[in-house]
């Protein structure tokens, strides 16, 4: 299932690793925490971090600490809900989501295109993700998320390179109100207003922005 | 044939070098904002599909781009991080965000207060010395000046000429019977604005090139831009911020918010006369809606500005 090349890079990766979080932080991920309950990152999220796009497991290589702990703080808070990852992230004590997040953080990202706000969209999840829709006050994609969706500081994740059915899910579940860590509502209350073509729509186009040109 | 071009080149030279010194529209203080109307039919600009495939839609899209990515397309006009983008919310489209269609029809402009006349690129010019910090903007022919105009032109199309849209500019929202309190409005900011604009309003970045805009600082609009009024800040605040959610802060937090950010250092009034912050404000600011130019504010001297 699993490419021959993914599956080198992360054991270089695995070498490549020094520091004493990074270490434990690397055993977490590739054996799990402590408790039984925290189980690797690995088995679902992919040898790499990547994700698994067609189960809709994101990716999480590259992606900030600060965000990712968030998520585990929030999955263990139930403000954030998932079967699989909420009695995880309850398994995992303090300093493993510190280590964990560290290390993934390191872990590669796939290479983002520049696409720069002035390009001209090609398609609606394009023009979503570069024009918005500021009729119902949805702001383009990038103004949070970066040039091409390549994440911004801790708050702002990278859409870029996550499966169209993982970004369908979380938008879905922003739509419905059963995802809502978001802070002030931003997300919620943008998701609120697309339509479900728009949904799949953009999540489409941020699954493959990186196999884009850049477009400065 | 070489002769005949260098002149008119040296002398463009000169004009530039001359017109550093000079101030392209002095006068910065507000035209009159009609305020909000609620559930107004806001006018519609043009679709980006309708644009022609000819010299003209590719003047429209060069506009576009020097609108949403103006300190990387324009950089020797662009003194500080912002693009033209951030405080003309959704590409100079949105109604309540100083739209272009607004702007265009009213100009020229005449000011009583100066008996002057200002022309749109005049008004473009001010964009650029003042929000952009940029120094001596392009002249009234240049090739951005003009793209920005025929831009705007565009948005404008069908709009009737010389009347006040609604919508146009941040209707303005009137100043709370009890003022505006700073402390309050440093508790708005840490609540609603710093996740994006950072803890210290110093916005954020990606590589060089800012994605959240800096609120103050040496990134940020100078003490000349119209934002650094209190009631034109509160007024954008309210219609257009948090992102995505207008009109969600009282009347009242956007006064405060708007007060904390504008009470802070940023590059100064390229207007400033004979190095006196005082006489600056006399001249410029006295006079210019709320603000806190040239005020001491717990013993500070606001307005000294920063490099």
């Amino acid at each position: 299932m699993i490419p021959l090349d993914r599956i080198l890079l992360s054991s270089l990766m695995l070498l490549s690793v020094h520091s004493a979080h990074a270490v434990e932080g690397q055993k977490i991920f590739t054996q799990g925490g402590a408790q039984p309950a925290a189980m690797a990152c690995v088995s679902c999220h992919g040898a790499d971090g990547l994700g698994l796009a067609a189960a809709g497991f994101p990716r999480l290589a590259g992606l900030p600490a600060g965000y990712l702990s968030k998520q585990l703080e929030d999955f263990r808070s139930g403000s954030r809900t998932s079967p699989v990852m909420q009695p995880l992230a309850k398994a995992l004590a303090e300093d493993e989501i510190r280590a964990v997040t560290q290390t993934l953080a390191a872990m590669p990202a796939p290479a983002t295109p520049v696409i720069t706000r002035s390009a001209t969209p090609d398609g609606l999840g394009e023009r979503l993700a570069l024009r918005g829709a500021w009729d119902r006050q949805v702001p383009e994609c990038v103004t949070c998320h970066g040039p091409g969706g390549v994440g911004l500081g801790q708050t702002f994740p990278p859409l870029a390179g996550q499966s169209a059915a993982y970004l369908t899910a979380q938008l879905n579940a922003w739509r419905d109100g059963t995802r809502r860590n978001d802070p002030d509502d931003l997300m919620g209350h943008i998701a609120k207003s697309l339509s479900a073509e728009e949904v799949t729509a953009v999540a489409e186009y941020f699954s493959k922005v990186n196999s884009q040109e850049s477009r400065p | 044939m070489i002769l005949r071009l260098s002149f008119p080149l040296v002398f463009s030279l000169l004009a530039t070098s001359v017109q550093a010194a000079s101030i392209a529209m002095e006068d910065q203080s507000q035209l009159q904002t009609p305020a909000a109307v609620s559930h107004a039919q806001y006018f519609q600009p043009p679709a980006e599909s309708e644009l022609p495939n000819n010299a003209y839609g590719k003047m429209v899209r060069d506009g576009y781009a020097l609108f949403v990515d103006t300190k990387r397309m324009a950089p020797n006009f662009v003194g500080n991080g912002l693009n033209c983008s951030n405080c003309h919310l959704g590409q100079g489209r949105v109604a309540n965000s100083a739209p272009l269609w607004g702007a265009y029809p009213m100009y020229p402009a005449y000011r009583q207060k100066n008996d002057k006349v200002n022309t749109f690129a005049e008004r473009l010019q001010g964009c650029f010395q003042f929000s952009m910090n940029g120094g001596t903007p392009p002249t009234a022919d240049s090739k951005e000046i003009t793209a920005l105009s025929v831009y705007a032109y565009w948005l404008a199309s069908k709009a009737p000429l010389g009347v006040e849209l609604p919508g146009r500019g941040y209707p303005e929202v009137a100043k709370p019977a009890q003022g505006y309190d700073i402390a309050r409005g440093e508790q708005v900011f840490k609540a609603q604005c710093a996740v994006c604009h950072g803890d210290t309003g110093q916005g954020q970045k990606l590589g060089q090139d800012y994605v959240m805009p800096p609120l103050w600082g040496k990134d940020s609009y100078n003490w000349g831009a119209g934002m650094h009024r209190i009631n034109t800040a509160a007024s954008f605040i309210k219609h257009n911020m948090p992102l995505g959610k207008p009109g969600t802060l009282s009347d009242q937090q956007a006064w405060d918010v708007a007060a904390f950010v504008n009470k802070h250092e940023r590059p100064q009034d390229p207007r400033l006369v004979e190095g006196s912050i005082e006489k600056t404000r006399d001249k410029f600011h006295a006079n210019d809606g709320v603000n806190l130019y040239g005020q001491t504010l717990d013993g500070v001297l606001i307005g000294q500005g920063i490099r």
